[in-house]
């Protein structure tokens, strides 16, 4: 039997030892009428080597594209000890850390997770992680509405420059709890958020605002201005931003006099793969005065009986399992495995590492905007700095169709922006990371000249 | 002392200018194009290590902590069943590990048929119209249940309805997850037999009752004999019902959630569909409903129409409560429930719940038979029971978290305690199917051990672990000091 291991003896002597005659009777409280039938939709059971075959089949199914988009996943090298480790039972079937003394491995690691996490951001605390980048910022405005207690109103001001799947989960997060997530607007000539904005869509009052750096559409946005602003009419700042950037843009707790309050993120680019969407993990880091008010798990370092170093969960206070509908979320399990690759890749890249992933990253995006703009029919909709994502706008063939022509060609060619930007027209969102080499940018122009040329 | 003693962080290995350099790509010019205003002016304080070093580090500290793959876990509650290595190893194939979340469904039909596959399975197991994979955990499972029964009955126009019923004794995240869909929480009594308290649901439910969240088998360990007439009392009221599915692995092939009259259900697929824990997670928390709550799933979701499988999303589901994570969920996880869910096959997912129930009827009759208290001796355990140690207490001054302690130091990992709150000085015992009669006997053999040692000495338990990593840990001072992460400075 699959994964069971019961001899017969074993389940005649376990029965008799009950003192029952059948598996069955142990049912027996369960009223005849509910008990299940017939699973026909089900398949029999493979063995392993045929769901091996059937996998294989699958996944030959997938192809294997040169992937030129981003749009919230990144392709990046990971370093192979990282998922070799990672795949260790001792941290894969392991489960959260309640018995700290049997668990010192895992809490330790995310300790450093926290360490790790908080010098990036140049923030004081982390917490252990939450779902993804968009869940994480939905989780953030719920905190800065607790945190925020001069705040008239539970305001939200939300760019349109931070990812729309990001607005949309937060959205769907908040939506019953009274929030209101007021947008901001997006200047198409600049593709930042106009400074102003900040001030008329109501940020008295607020709440927070929130700060996305890089923004979606590849722009940098003026993040000193709008955290001074934002600060002086009383609001809170949460920060969004790309951790790879981070080794070369100015961390969240620099921006501005104070630096944002809260920082979230996806931590998908260190050391996570792609793998469809997830599992990844939201990262949010603050001030050590608001750690009280943070959702999920934190670890925190402290002594045993002799006086050795070891670490606990704590400030469970605010957790589900201790205060029940007073909780300041209701995250129980979180992505931790994911963490302990995030915390090996930063420590296998420390930061001259990520500086590199970075500098590459942004110097392949530079490059490739730069040939694109000699080609007809082709201009990029910003000329303002970037880091590693830029759109461009097609005059011709619709995005959609280009887009497919650059999938029969082997190529993921980008985002399709028109949808969620309207108001940018007929543009796709680019991203090079330092996996993407010279030849792969010239094969993406030459298909591209091909396919716009007509 | 050595070089490796207890206590030492993975930046106390670091040299200035010490780098992996294999792992990294080749020196970069400096940026010109960026103003200094944007830049970055110092580095981040990131450890400095050779690649064997940090991998000397990280695999030195797996090994401070126990495991399904090293101890028995009998963590009531989080169903520590094996995870089949071929679940890991062929969702991690380089196909699906390097598909991008926004590729067309054109690009790729391996990932997506393995999706919509699971969805269908899924349905057919509990008993429901469909099934959404959006959710990232069980907790935004609830989340995502409760808020479709919200819009359900906003969609009527029915808006006084403002509370959730939850059991005293469900797991903290239901009233968590009822009160983040803007619900009032309501408790109900359990009554001396485990079941709900059916006089004070009738009492409690109302023109204010949006429904109620309930586990069946419950979290006391015992299947609850009233769900019909439950069904019928919220259902009668107006109310829907939720299904928390953290112990359907008691039931798994044997009872169907949809049969019993649930509307909406969530389920653990790192619990009964056994993907890894993870030390903490990723798990995965998929959704099913009810035809009247089919509208308002969660997106994104595969459909197969004419031959080719595609996601629904907004356009397509304009009532959906919305998406939960940025893409699909947690999507390598449920490759690995996908994976473990075709190797068990039909027959295989019925002894799913046929031998969890056996293994946890064993250890509980066994335990008694040594002089044991339970919880709840008239009824049969489901996939775990209770025992409570408050004679122990009262006789040796032991405590639930002594024993639990000293189970480190023999072995095996401690089951939940003090988990649920009505049962004193209580351990919550899940022993799962995978287990060997030797491992459960065993298990009985060092409860009695540790039995004996708190008549003879107490003080062994009171400071136990002894042969840990660590002895007990300070968590008071971890709460006050609020020490969070190492820094150059402080260390």
């Amino acid at each position: 039997m699959p994964f069971i291991p019961h001899t017969e003896p074993d389940v005649r002597e376990m029965l008799a030892a009950i003192g029952v005659e059948a598996i069955d009777e142990l049912f027996d409280e369960i009223a005849p009428e509910l008990r299940t039938g017939q699973l026909d939709a089900i398949p029999e059971g493979l063995p392993e080597m045929a769901v091996t075959r059937l996998m294989h089949e699958r996944a030959r199914a997938e192809g294997d594209m040169l992937c030129m988009t981003g749009a919230g996943a990144y392709p990046h090298h990971i370093p192979q000890a990282i998922w070799q480790l990672v795949g260790r039972g001792e941290y894969y079937s392991a489960y959260t850390p309640y018995q700290a003394e049997a668990s010192q491995g895992t809490l330790q690691v995310t300790y450093e997770f926290q360490s790790m996490m908080a010098a990036l951001t140049a923030t004081e605390v982390a917490n252990a992680s939450l779902y993804d980048g968009a869940s994480a910022l939905g989780e953030a405005t719920l905190m800065a509405v607790r945190a925020n207690r001069k705040a008239k109103s539970k305001r939200i001001l939300l760019p349109r420059s931070v990812h729309p799947r990001y607005r949309a989960v937060a959205g769907t997060v908040v939506g019953n709890q009274g929030l209101e997530l007021v947008e901001l607007p997006l200047d198409v000539e600049t593709g930042r958020t106009p400074l102003e904005s900040v001030d008329s869509a109501g940020a008295e009052g607020a709440a927070a605002v929130v700060v996305p750096q890089p923004n979606f559409p590849g722009c940098l946005e003026d993040v000193d201005a709008l955290v001074d602003r934002a600060h002086a009419a009383g609001a809170l700042v949460i920060a969004v931003v790309n951790p790879t950037s981070l080794a070369l843009l100015r961390p969240p707790g620099e921006w501005g006099e104070r630096g944002a309050d809260i920082v979230v993120g996806e931590g998908q680019p260190l050391g996570i793969p792609l793998s469809a969407g997830g599992p990844y993990f939201g990262f949010l880091c603050t001030r050590k005065a608001m750690a009280r008010q943070m959702p999920g798990r934190v670890v925190g370092r402290t002594v045993d009986t002799q006086g050795r170093t070891g670490y606990v969960m704590t400030l469970r206070a605010r957790e589900q399992d201790i205060r029940r509908s007073k909780a300041t979320s209701n995250i129980c399990t979180n992505q931790g495995l994911m963490v302990t690759a995030a915390t090996l890749y930063m420590a296998l890249m420390g930061a001259e590492g990520l500086e590199r992933v970075a500098r590459h990253s942004h110097a392949g995006a530079v490059a490739l905007r730069a040939a694109l703009a000699e080609l007809d029919g082709v201009e990029p909709v910003f000329d303002g700095p970037l880091f590693h994502e830029f759109a461009v706008r097609l005059d011709g063939p619709p995005v959609a169709e280009v887009l497919d022509g650059l999938a029969a060609r082997g190529i993921l060619g980008g985002f399709a922006l028109e949808p969620d930007y309207p108001e940018l027209g007929n543009s796709l969102l680019l991203c090079t990371t330092e996996l993407h080499t010279e030849a792969d940018r010239a094969a993406y122009v030459k298909a591209l000249r091909e396919l716009v040329a007509g | 002392m050595g070089l490796h003693e207890t206590g030492k962080v993975i930046f106390d290995y670091g040299r200035e200018g010490r780098a992996a350099g294999a792992q990294l790509p080749p020196p970069a010019p400096e940026p010109s194009d960026l103003p200094d205003t944007l830049r970055r002016r110092g580095r981040p304080a990131l450890p400095e290590v050779s690649e064997l070093q940090a991998v000397r580090h990280y695999t030195r500290l797996s090994q401070k902590n126990f495991s399904i793959d090293t101890n028995f876990y009998p963590l009531g509650s989080c169903t520590m069943k094996h995870n089949p290595r071929a679940c890991n190893a062929l969702a991690m194939l380089p196909q699906f590990l390097g598909r991008h979340p926004l590729a067309p469904p054109g690009a790729g039909q391996g990932f997506l048929a393995c999706m919509h596959e699971l969805q269908e399975i899924l349905a057919e197991v509990t008993g429901m119209r469909r099934v959404s994979l959006a959710p990232a955990a069980g907790a935004q499972g609830e989340f995502a249940g409760v808020s479709m029964i919200r819009a359900y009955h906003d969609a009527r126009g029915d808006h006084e309805r403002t509370e959730i019923l939850v059991p005293d004794a469900a797991h903290g995240t239901n009233p968590a997850s009822a009160v983040m869909c803007g619900y009032r929480v309501r408790e109900l009594p359990t009554d001396r037999n485990g079941d709900v308290d059916l006089d004070a649901l009738r009492a409690a439910v109302g023109p204010q009752t949006a429904g109620i969240m309930l586990t069946n088998p419950s979290t006391v360990g015992v299947f609850e004999r009233h769900i019909s007439e439950i069904a019928t009392i919220v259902h009668d009221a107006g109310g829907l019902l939720y299904y928390d599915g953290a112990n359907l692995n008691a039931i798994l092939g044997k009872v169907r959630p949809g049969d019993m009259g649930f509307d909406v259900i969530h389920l653990n697929l790192h619990k009964t569909f056994s993907t890894p824990h993870g030390g903490g997670g990723p798990g995965a928390g998929p959704v099913g409903v009810r035809e009247t709550l089919l509208p308002y799933l969660p997106i994104p979701i595969v459909t197969h129409e004419g031959g080719r499988y595609r996601w629904l999303e907004e356009a397509d589901c304009p009532h959906s409560i919305g998406r939960m994570t940025a893409f699909a969920g947690n999507a390598g996880v449920l490759l690995r429930a996908y994976v473990y869910i075709r190797m068990l096959g039909q027959e295989g997912m019925v002894r799913v719940g046929e031998y969890s129930t056996l293994n946890a009827n064993y250890l509980m009759h066994r335990l008694q038979a040594e002089g044991f208290e339970l919880a709840f001796p008239r009824r049969r355990a489901s996939h775990e029971f209770i025992v409570t140690l408050k004679r122990e207490h009262d006789a040796y001054g032991g405590t639930a978290m002594d024993f639990a302690k000293r189970m480190l130091d023999y072995g095996v990992h401690a089951p939940t305690m003090y988990f649920p709150l009505l049962v004193p000085e209580c351990l919550l015992i899940e022993p799962t199917e995978t287990e060997t009669r030797e491992e459960i006997d065993a298990f009985v053999d060092i409860l009695v051990a540790i039995r004996e040692e708190a008549s003879r000495d107490p003080e062994i338990l009171h400071e136990a672990p002894h042969t840990l990593p660590v002895r007990r840990l300070d968590e008071v001072r971890a709460a006050k000091e609020l020490h969070l992460r190492w820094s150059p400075e402080t260390g």
